[in-house]
């Protein structure tokens, strides 16, 4: 069944690869360093490709994240509705899989073809790396067809002997421990977030094998290489991409690379771009799914199919919100890397050519919470019990509308002298220039965060009724709510200290501005005791009091107080502002951490008001996920042409010049036109692809929204 | 199928939107910088300078940073909280004890402000944590700026005219302007004196020297024959007869010599006349006047 769409692709593949050869052909006759095909404009052209490869490439890197998550929930559980998800999410994997690959390929040709020169220089600073790239594959591969093709054969949960399992753990300890080696600097000391990075992602492989006392959990496990693998390619592949905007190991008279595929791989900002990529990835995996899902219970004829991908819809929707809360950290983070790499980069990036496309950017993002909360509204129809919460969810919604306008205010554009004029001859607009600035940009932000979590937090209470005090449910949850408490305090702990100690010689300020570290140290020490008081109060079964009260505490302290302190550190101690905005960041962390902590145990075995009625839900909900699909495709892409578009016209940033016709910056409107095409082409390939997974499954028919087991193929 | 259509028609209407949206913004297309060789011969100090402006605004990037909007760099051209225009301030600096670069003029501070940054970072402006002792600004010799010697001269010249004082960059000597739109006004620098004197029409109101003047002896301006003798004693105070001479090719109105009226002679020479030329003109004027 899977056969029929791979060698449909394969066909495609090799006509596209002889297409290709011929246009090489053509294309080398040319001067040299560029090449053109049948008079297209060779940017545009790989332009479009790189786009849908990495479209591709982030589905297919998103989804086995929270696959695996989900199978291994459903293990744990004992439920087989999970089970059936995780697989028919894989099933979706394995048929993109094949395409992304075809398109890696092309892309390959593409580069060698049309830009010769370019990928020389590429090939010669990255030519070990290009052949580990290959490599990884192969284990990419076998890791998810044993996955996906071995998902039956694997699905036994009888016990292993102990020593297996023994073995196995051994092997996590040992991967865990090379992961404490790496983030404490065994290995060497790297630029920013590389250790950190890949000691987690280590610390995650090491924690696989502690699943393994089973067939099942050997499947756990196998997901979890699958996701090893895919980071890694991800994680080569983004090295070439940061290279090209902070390229290393050049030799700065020459101009020429002089360093080892280790240098070039270890850019200033391979680290940052992959951190960012990679919760993208999950984002843009469940909202793709979540578009599945839609598709799918628009078309459904069954009340079963409906429940089934209403379900399914509802949980993608979660996974993409997951990937989406960090991203505008992991963003601020990436900008200030770009920033450092390049003040020239950096300033054209919000406040020249590109400071119009991050607002598109902000509408898109906004746009992607706003909608998310709505359709958890909308959702809240069909929870018995929810009618008790719905009339405060459109309050949070208009907080998220109106933090997603404040978010939208420019401060720095370019502005044409009819607009200056029009504002009364000021660069900046006389009542909103202060919504424009950090400040505010931040204290909403955060808001938003804060705003759609709590709309899932009363979301998964909409049909609980009478709670089974925590001081009846034995010790587990007060030592889960005290580890939380603990890491809460210790995040906001640690900061406060820092804060409190912070020299201000460290931030170029004089002696006297220490007030102001002092001010924001004493506020974190007041949300450390808020923990102790909230955790306490949760444990001594006012668990509803105490999300309360620590909520309350983080609205007021991220939102309202640092929100305007932050303009008073900005006028008097500005280069403390940053240490304000990860102040900010490290609170709402908690906030999530704490609150859910307590959540899980709160409503533990809480007796339901009624049965979920999944299914029954409008329609509108189901074009809500639609446009989250659609919008998290755009974002991407347009994200992608910033990043791209800072290199302005240099394919190698300061090192190789673009001496192309087409090394000017395009507009926005060109950019949507890209975008929107890819998009297009993206959805309808997936639609094609997912149309062709449906055929394997024709006839066999499953309802895992429902309790009984599901029919696993 | 009717589904599906419902569906394909939303998605086509999202993106239509996003598309709108998109283009009712306003549309930058930032084209990159001109890569034209650029050949200073026969070049004016005003044409030097001007160079110089536009390199500051396209291929330095300068404004990206030097702006009053982001002010993430301090002012150069006008007189601002920074203090006064950086060709002004520039002198000061040398003097200033967190100096730190080999610089001795005025001149070369503004070129080694740019090429070692941090030589001295003004306060507030250096990277966090350096206590001012490193700049966030790259090289701009080098890297993806990466501007030649002539070209970084052409900034000090705007620099120095901007803020109003003397362009002390020396001109270089190259080759005949590539600028398409001047290869169609201006077939280029003459070849001889004789030349210059029939482009400009000097003998319309000048004696000119070394010159058939078939006959006629103008006297709508002064003579130009034998100024040394003629200026003797007469030049204006802090002149020298070069300066002099190529001060009223330039600024005619500067000094009008008695017995002559103001406004005669025309005040465009600067923009009209190349460098190569304005020197001829002096160099032949001033020799003319040795030979007699």
């Amino acid at each position: 069944m899977y056969k029929v769409p791979k060698s449909r692709v394969t066909k495609v593949v090799a006509m596209a690869m002889a297409m290709i050869f011929v246009a090489s052909s053509q294309a080398l006759a040319g001067d040299g360093d560029y090449g053109q095909v049948f008079g297209l404009s060779s940017r545009k052209l790989v332009w479009f490709i790189a786009q849908m490869h990495l479209y591709l490439g982030a589905f297919v890197l998103g989804v086995p994240i929270f696959a695996v998550l989900i199978e291994y929930i459903g293990f744990r559980n004992g439920d087989k509705k999970f089970d059936g998800l995780a697989k028919e999410f894989t099933g979706l994997l394995s048929v993109a899989y094949a395409t992304t690959a075809a398109l890696g390929g092309l892309l390959l040709f593409v580069f060698v073809a049309l830009y010769p020169t370019f990928f020389s220089f590429m090939a010669n600073a990255f030519g070990d790396a290009m052949i580990f790239y290959a490599l990884l594959f192969f284990g990419e591969t076998l890791c998810l067809y044993v996955y996906y093709y071995g998902w039956d054969w694997m699905n036994d949960t009888s016990p292993w002997p102990k020593l297996v399992g023994y073995s196995f753990a051994a092997m996590g300890v040992g991967t865990i421990l090379l992961a404490a080696g790496v983030q404490f600097g065994a290995f060497g000391h790297y630029h920013g977030a590389i250790q950190p990075f890949w000691a987690v992602v280590l610390v995650i492989a090491g924690l696989g094998f502690f699943v393994v006392k089973s067939k099942k959990g050997l499947h756990v496990w196998v997901g979890v290489w699958l996701n090893v693998f895919g980071t890694l390619i991800m994680m080569v592949a983004n090295s070439w991409a940061a290279y090209m905007m902070s390229p290393s190991g050049i030799d700065p008279n020459t101009g020429q690379f002089v360093g080892t595929t280790l240098d070039a791989v270890m850019n200033t900002l391979w680290a940052p771009i992959g951190i960012h990529r990679m919760l993208g990835n999950i984002a843009f995996g469940g909202f793709v799914a979540g578009a599945y899902a839609a598709v799918k219970f628009i078309g459904s004829t069954t009340p079963e199919d409906r429940a089934h991908y209403d379900w399914m819809g509802y949980v993608s929707n979660f996974v993409g919100i997951c990937g989406l809360i960090p991203l505008p950290f992991a963003g601020y983070y990436l900008g200030r890397e770009v920033y450092s790499n390049s003040a020239v980069m950096g300033n054209n990036m919000m406040g020249g050519d590109f400071s119009w496309t991050f607002i598109i950017q902000a509408m898109l993002v906004g746009s992607l919470f706003l909608i998310s909360c709505y359709y958890l509204w909308i959702g809240m129809e069909r929870i018995p019990g929810a009618e008790r919460y719905r009339g405060f969810v459109k309050y949070l919604n208009a907080f998220v509308l109106i933090s997603f306008a404040i978010w939208l205010t420019p401060h720095n554009m370019p502005l044409t002298g009819a607009e200056v004029s029009a504002m009364g001859g000021s660069q900046y607009h006389p009542t909103l220039k202060y919504l424009g600035l950090m400040p505010a940009k931040n204290a909403v932000v955060n808001l938003i965060i804060i705003s759609t979590f709590i709309s899932f937090m009363l979301y998964r209470r909409a049909n609980m009724g009478d709670m089974v005090p925590i001081s009846k449910q034995g010790k587990g949850p007060v030592i889960a709510i005290s580890i939380a408490a603990f890491i809460c305090l210790y995040l906001i702990g640690q900061y406060a200290w820092a804060m409190y100690s912070l020299d201000p010689q460290e931030l170029d300020l004089p002696p006297d501005r220490v007030q102001y570290f002092k001010t924001v140290a004493m506020l974190l020490f007041a949300t450390c005791l808020m923990i102790v008081i909230s955790s306490v109060l949760a444990i001594k079964d006012k668990g509803v009091l105490a999300q309360y009260i620590y909520l309350a505490w983080i609205i007021f302290s991220v939102v309202i107080f640092l929100g305007v302190y932050g303009f008073v550190v900005m006028e008097k101690a500005s280069p403390f502002l940053r240490n304000i905005a990860v102040s900010q960041f490290i609170q709402l962390i908690s906030a999530i951490v704490l609150v859910t902590a307590i959540d899980i145990f709160l409503f533990r075995g809480a007796k339901s008001m009624g049965e979920m009625r999944w299914g029954q839900i409008s329609s509108r909900s189901q074009y809500a996920l639609l446009t989250l699909c659609i919008f998290i495709t755009f974002n991407m892409g347009l994200m992608g042409f910033i990043r791209s578009g800072l290199r302005t016209d240099w394919h190698i940033y300061g090192v190789l010049k673009d001496t192309s016709e087409w090394a000017f910056t395009p507009t926005n409107f060109t950019m949507t036109v890209m975008v929107s095409m890819a998009t297009l082409v993206f959805l309808s390939a997936v639609a094609i692809m997912f149309w062709l997974s449906a055929i394997s499954k024709a006839g066999k028919k499953s309802n895992p929204a429902q309790a009984e087991p599901v029919e696993v193929q | 199928m009717k589904t599906l259509l419902q569906i394909l028609a939303f998605s086509l209407m999202v993106i239509y939107g996003y598309t709108w949206f998109s283009n009712s913004i306003p549309q930058m297309q930032s084209q990159p910088p001109s890569e034209e060789e650029i050949s200073l011969e026969g070049m004016t100090l005003e044409g030097y300078a001007a160079l110089g402006e536009k390199i500051y605004e396209g291929k330095g990037t300068c404004p990206l940073c030097h702006n009053a909007v982001g002010h993430r760099a301090p002012l150069l051209i006008e007189t601002s909280d920074d203090g006064q225009p950086v060709a002004v301030r520039s002198t000061d600096r040398l003097q200033d004890l967190r100096y730190k670069g080999d610089a001795e003029s005025a001149e070369e501070y503004l070129r080694e402000s740019m090429i070692k940054p941090s030589a001295f970072v003004v306060v507030g402006f250096g990277k966090t944590g350096s206590g001012d002792t490193i700049s966030p600004m790259p090289d701009v010799s080098a890297g993806s700026i990466n501007l030649s010697e002539v070209e970084i001269n052409a900034v000090i010249a705007y620099l120095q005219q901007a803020a109003g004082i003397d362009i002390t960059v020396s001109l270089p000597i190259g080759e005949i302007d590539v600028d398409e739109e001047d290869e169609t006004e201006d077939p280029g620098p003459v070849k001889d004196f004789s030349q210059l004197v029939e482009k400009y029409e000097c003998k319309v109101c000048h004696v000119v020297p070394n010159v058939d003047m078939e006959g006629e002896e103008p006297d709508m301006g002064p003579s130009l024959v034998n100024m040394a003798e003629q200026y003797k004693g007469k030049l204006p105070a802090g002149y020298s007869l070069e300066d002099y001479i190529r001060t009223s090719i330039l600024k005619p109105n500067e000094h009008i010599a008695m017995g002559f009226e103001s406004d005669i002679m025309p005040d465009d020479l600067s923009e009209r006349m190349r460098v190569s030329e304005l020197e001829m003109a002096v160099q032949t004027i001033i020799g003319a006047g040795k030979g007699n």
